[in-house]
This record gives C-alpha cells, structure tokens and sequence, in this order.
C-alpha cells in the first residue's frame, strides 16, 4: 500500500509524468531499430554518433544554448551520414574513421567543458551527461513536445518503410539488383539512428545508448524466429523495461539511465533463459 | 531484338580488368551456362549485368520488354547474418519489394504471387519455419522463390547446386528446367560441365580463351574439348 501511496504522490509532480511519457517514447523508438542495427553491423555507428551528440552537446553547453537539441540534432544527423559515407567506401577506413570521429569528439567535448564551463560542478555535468543520471527528471515542456513530435516521425518512418528495411537488412545485394534504392534507405536508416540517439540521450546518457538500442532486439530475438515478432516483442520489451526502470529510480533514488539499462539486462537473461529451455523442447 | 545483349564488354574492380571485350547476347526463353574457372570472373560478370557494378567499358543493353530491375537473382553466397531471424514467407515476399514502389506495404496479389512460389519450390510446409534453420538445399529453394518474385522473365542463377548432395542437386536442376520451360530465360554459372551441357542450349565460357555459342558448337570447338576432358583444366 505504502508503495502506491508513494507512487501517487510522485505523480502529482510534472516532471514524473514528462519522464514516464517521453521515457516510454525513446525507449519504443529506439527499439525498433535494433534487429536492424545488430544485423547490419550498425551498432559501432551507433556507438560513435552518441560520442558526436556528446561532443555537440558540450558545445552547445559552452555556448550556453538553452534548447541544446537545436545544435545536436543536426551535427548528429550530419555525422551519420558522413559515417555511413566513409563505412561504405572501404570497410577497415571506416571503421577507423568512427573510432577517430567519436574519439575525438569525446575528448574535444570534455576539454571544451573544462576550458569554457561556468558550472561549479563540472565532473557532475560531465557524468550526467555521459550517464543521463538527472536530465530525464528535468525535462522541460518544450523537450518534451520536441522529443513527442521526433518519437512519432520515427515511429511512423519505420512503419512506412518496415518492408524496405527488412529488404535491405536481410540482403542488400539482392535488394539493390531488384531496384530497391538501398542507398537511400541506408541513409534512412542512418538518419532514423541519429534522430534516436539525440533522444536517447535524454533519457540514458550517450555512454548506456547502445544498450538501450541493442538489449531489446537481442532479448527478441532469443526467443522469436520471424522479423516481425522480434520488432514488435524488443517494442514492447523496450517499453516496460525502460518504464519499470524510470519507476524503481524514482522510488529508490537510482540513477535512472543505469537503472533502466540493469532492468534491460534482467530481461535478457530472462529471455535467453526462455530460449534455451523452448529450443530445448523443439529439439 | 535479344533480350539481353553485352556489347564490348570489359569488367573488373577499382579499374583492374578482368575480363576484356566479352560480346554475346540472349534472346528470350534460352537457357544459358556460364563456365570458367575459379576467379575468371563470372560472379563479376553477373553482379555487372544486375547493375551492382558498373563496367569498365563497353554497354549491357537490354531489350523485348526486360527491365534491368526486373532480373531475378540468386546470389553464390548470401552473407545472411548467423542470427537473422526471418521466416521463410517473410523472405519470399521480400522478393516482391521491387513491385512496390514506394508503396509500404505488399498488396494482396503480391502475396498470392508469393505463396504460389513457395508452392512451385515444394516448401510449402516451412512457410513458417525460420530461415536460419532450414539446410542448404531447403534455403537454395527460398531464396530461388524469392527470385522468382521478383522476375517473371529472367533468372540469374550463381552456382545454385553449391553444397548440394547429388539427389537435391537433381531436383533443383529439374526446377530450373521447369522454370526454362515456362518461358523464364535462365543464365546460370556452374562449375558441373556435364549438368551444363545437358541442360543449357548455349554455353559461356570465359577465362583465357572466351567462347560463346550453342551447346554443339562448344562441344566442337578448341575451349570446350579442352575444359570438358581435363576436368575444368584449359
Ligand atoms: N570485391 C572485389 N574486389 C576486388 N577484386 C575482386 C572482388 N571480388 C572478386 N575479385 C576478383 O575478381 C576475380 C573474379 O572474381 P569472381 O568472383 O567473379 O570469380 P568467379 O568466376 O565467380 O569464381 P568462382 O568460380 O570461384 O565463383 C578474382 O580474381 C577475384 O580475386
Ligand atoms: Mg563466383
């Protein structure tokens, strides 16, 4: 009873609620890309644009910008495209030139902090924004509508385009030599992770992004066999562990992105449990 | 008009050819072999014909109705991730993605077209099954289903019997056949030279010496004797 007294309580405040609608928002969107950026070998794009969106962000913290998406959204979406450029020109260059670009970027971004911030506490800056631990809880209504509108372009892009990307995930070649414009979709895609990770960082920081994109998808796919259950089980999968977490954070004061990677961690042991002992039968 | 026609034809990679000035065409409804040996360039030449490369010089002109999107294609190697999880019908259907346009989702005649292919290729039964778990032959026939959505006029076929045990073997050649004789032209690359001769009414044969013509002309001729008794050895 206590339990509930105390949820009520928490959610007569606006900010808990901001967190739980926009917490449910990321964590769906960045879902569904996950089969998706686990099977193209996406992820270390993942990995480097989230060091790109810090290093923006420490920018537009310099500046002193009041809405930092306005800076970061745009460098992030540009990198990606730059990335998935150089990746696909020749393989080990662009694996070089991720680590060198989200390297750089991170490294550029502390030193900005440390050289130009205001801010007395600076390694508590630094954290948060690399661990998300507060900027969830301190959303403001604009964040919120902004990351509302991106979540539902995401949602609806991916939808309209679900075919396509399964076309160009599973067999790039063939897609291509049937007249599918795979270059397209890939920048798609590219744009579609980039727009995720702005917003993920919200919610997680851009050090724990990575596991809120890929723990879902991989959860899934122990246990689905079809592209269309493992999307829509890492979905909903997604959803309630990002909302069981942002709930247990608030409760117990834990930091909300570590919590809510840790519950994603429980489900897929959970789920690679269910898959040994299912597969177990079938076979 | 032929219906595929390579003019002049050099290909190669990042501006090293391979093969040079390779002339020959095909009309509708043959059935072509390519041979030649390991790295003479007959994926190459494939991929150049789908559009996935460009050619050095020379043109590839298509004619009779044929689209270059309109080729289907059944790659030597599918580098399908270990762990993609797809069904069977999810893979077929994907075929049909070049019909759509830009049109989201499959109408419902495309996924007639699909279960009508999964049919004609006898795995019915493992619509629903997961791809990754099928053997090789049983996946050679998805993916052939695929190709076949997404072409009713031409199929490029590289090495499909690759890893097949001689009974499945059999039956794919016997599909391919039945495709041909469907109307479908078929160009297939196959290291099995009697599999070729037996099936094909014209033969490919690329390498140092290239030789192009029906199937009685490569058997009297300079090339074919030479690959045809040393086992694949000019
Ligand atoms: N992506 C690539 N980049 C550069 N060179 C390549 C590439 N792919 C193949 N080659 C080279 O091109 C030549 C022809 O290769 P190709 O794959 O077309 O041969 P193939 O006739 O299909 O051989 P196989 O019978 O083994 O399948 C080979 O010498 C190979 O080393
Ligand atoms: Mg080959």
């Amino acid at each position: 009873m206590m339990l509930v007294d105390k949820l009520s309580l928490y959610f007569q405040y606006p900010f808990v609620r901001y967190a739980l609608v926009v917490g449910v928002l990321i964590s769906l969107c960045s879902s569904l890309l996950g089969v998706t950026l686990v099977l193209k070998r996406f992820s270390f794009i993942g990995d480097g644009l989230s060091h790109v969106a810090f290093g923006a962000m420490s920018v537009a913290a310099v500046l002193g910008l009041t809405n930092d998406m306005v800076l970061v959204l745009p460098v992030t979406v540009i990198s990606a495209i730059l990335l998935l450029a150089a990746g696909q020109n020749a393989k080990i260059k662009g694996d070089a030139s991720v680590a060198m670009i989200s390297v750089g970027s991170l490294a550029i971004g502390y030193l900005l902090m440390n050289l130009f911030s205001t801010s007395s506490n600076l390694s508590g800056d630094v954290c948060s924004t690399l661990f998300g631990s507060t900027s969830i809880l301190t959303l403001s209504k604009t964040e919120v509508i902004l990351c509302t509108v991106l979540s539902v372009v995401v949602v609806a892009a991916f939808v309209f385009f679900y075919n396509k990307i399964f076309c160009v995930t599973f067999d790039e070649s063939f897609a291509r030599a049937t007249g599918t414009k795979a270059g397209i979709y890939n920048l798609l895609i590219a744009v579609i992770i980039a727009v995720i990770i702005v917003l993920a960082m919200n919610l997680v920081g851009s050090l724990l992004i990575s596991a809120l994109v890929i723990f879902p998808a991989l959860s899934a796919m122990r246990v689905f066999r079809s592209f269309r259950s493992v999307t829509i089980c890492s979905a909903v999968l997604s959803v309630f562990c990002s909302s069981l977490g942002i709930l247990i954070s608030v409760l117990a004061g834990t930091p909300v992105g570590s919590t809510i990677v840790a519950v994603d961690i429980v489900a897929f042991a959970l789920f690679s449990l269910i898959g040994f002992v299912s597969g177990g039968k079938s076979k | 008009m032929s219906q595929l026609e390579c003019r002049d034809l050099c290909l190669g990679y990042d501006g090293r050819t391979i093969l040079h000035n390779l002339n020959f065409s095909i009309d509708s409804g043959d059935y072509l072999c390519i041979v030649g040996e390991n790295g003479s360039g007959k994926s190459t030449l494939m991929k150049t014909i789908l559009g996935l490369q460009s050619p050095i010089s020379g043109e590839i002109i298509t004619g009779d109705g044929l689209h270059q999107n309109e080729i289907g294609y059944l790659p030597q190697q599918t580098v399908v991730q270990r762990d993609f999880p797809a069904t069977v019908r999810e893979i077929v259907l994907s075929g049909c993605q070049a019909r759509c346009g830009l049109r989201p989702f499959y109408s419902k005649e495309e996924k007639k077209l699909a279960d009508e292919n999964i049919e004609k290729m006898g795995i019915a039964n493992l619509g629903k099954r997961c791809y990754r778990e099928l053997s090789g032959g049983q996946q050679q026939r998805v993916l052939l289903a695929r190709a076949l959505c997404a072409t009713k006029k031409m199929l490029l076929l590289d090495e499909p019997v690759s890893g097949l045990d001689p009974k499945v073997t059999a039956e794919m050649y016997q599909l391919i056949e039945g495709l041909n004789k469907d109307g479908i032209t078929v160009i297939m690359i196959s290291h099995d030279i009697g599999a070729a001769l037996s099936y094909a009414d014209k033969i490919l044969h690329i390498g140092q010496n290239v030789f192009f013509g029906t199937k009685k002309e490569y058997l009297e001729s300079e090339v074919g004797k030479g690959f045809g008794m040393n086992g694949g050895r000019e």
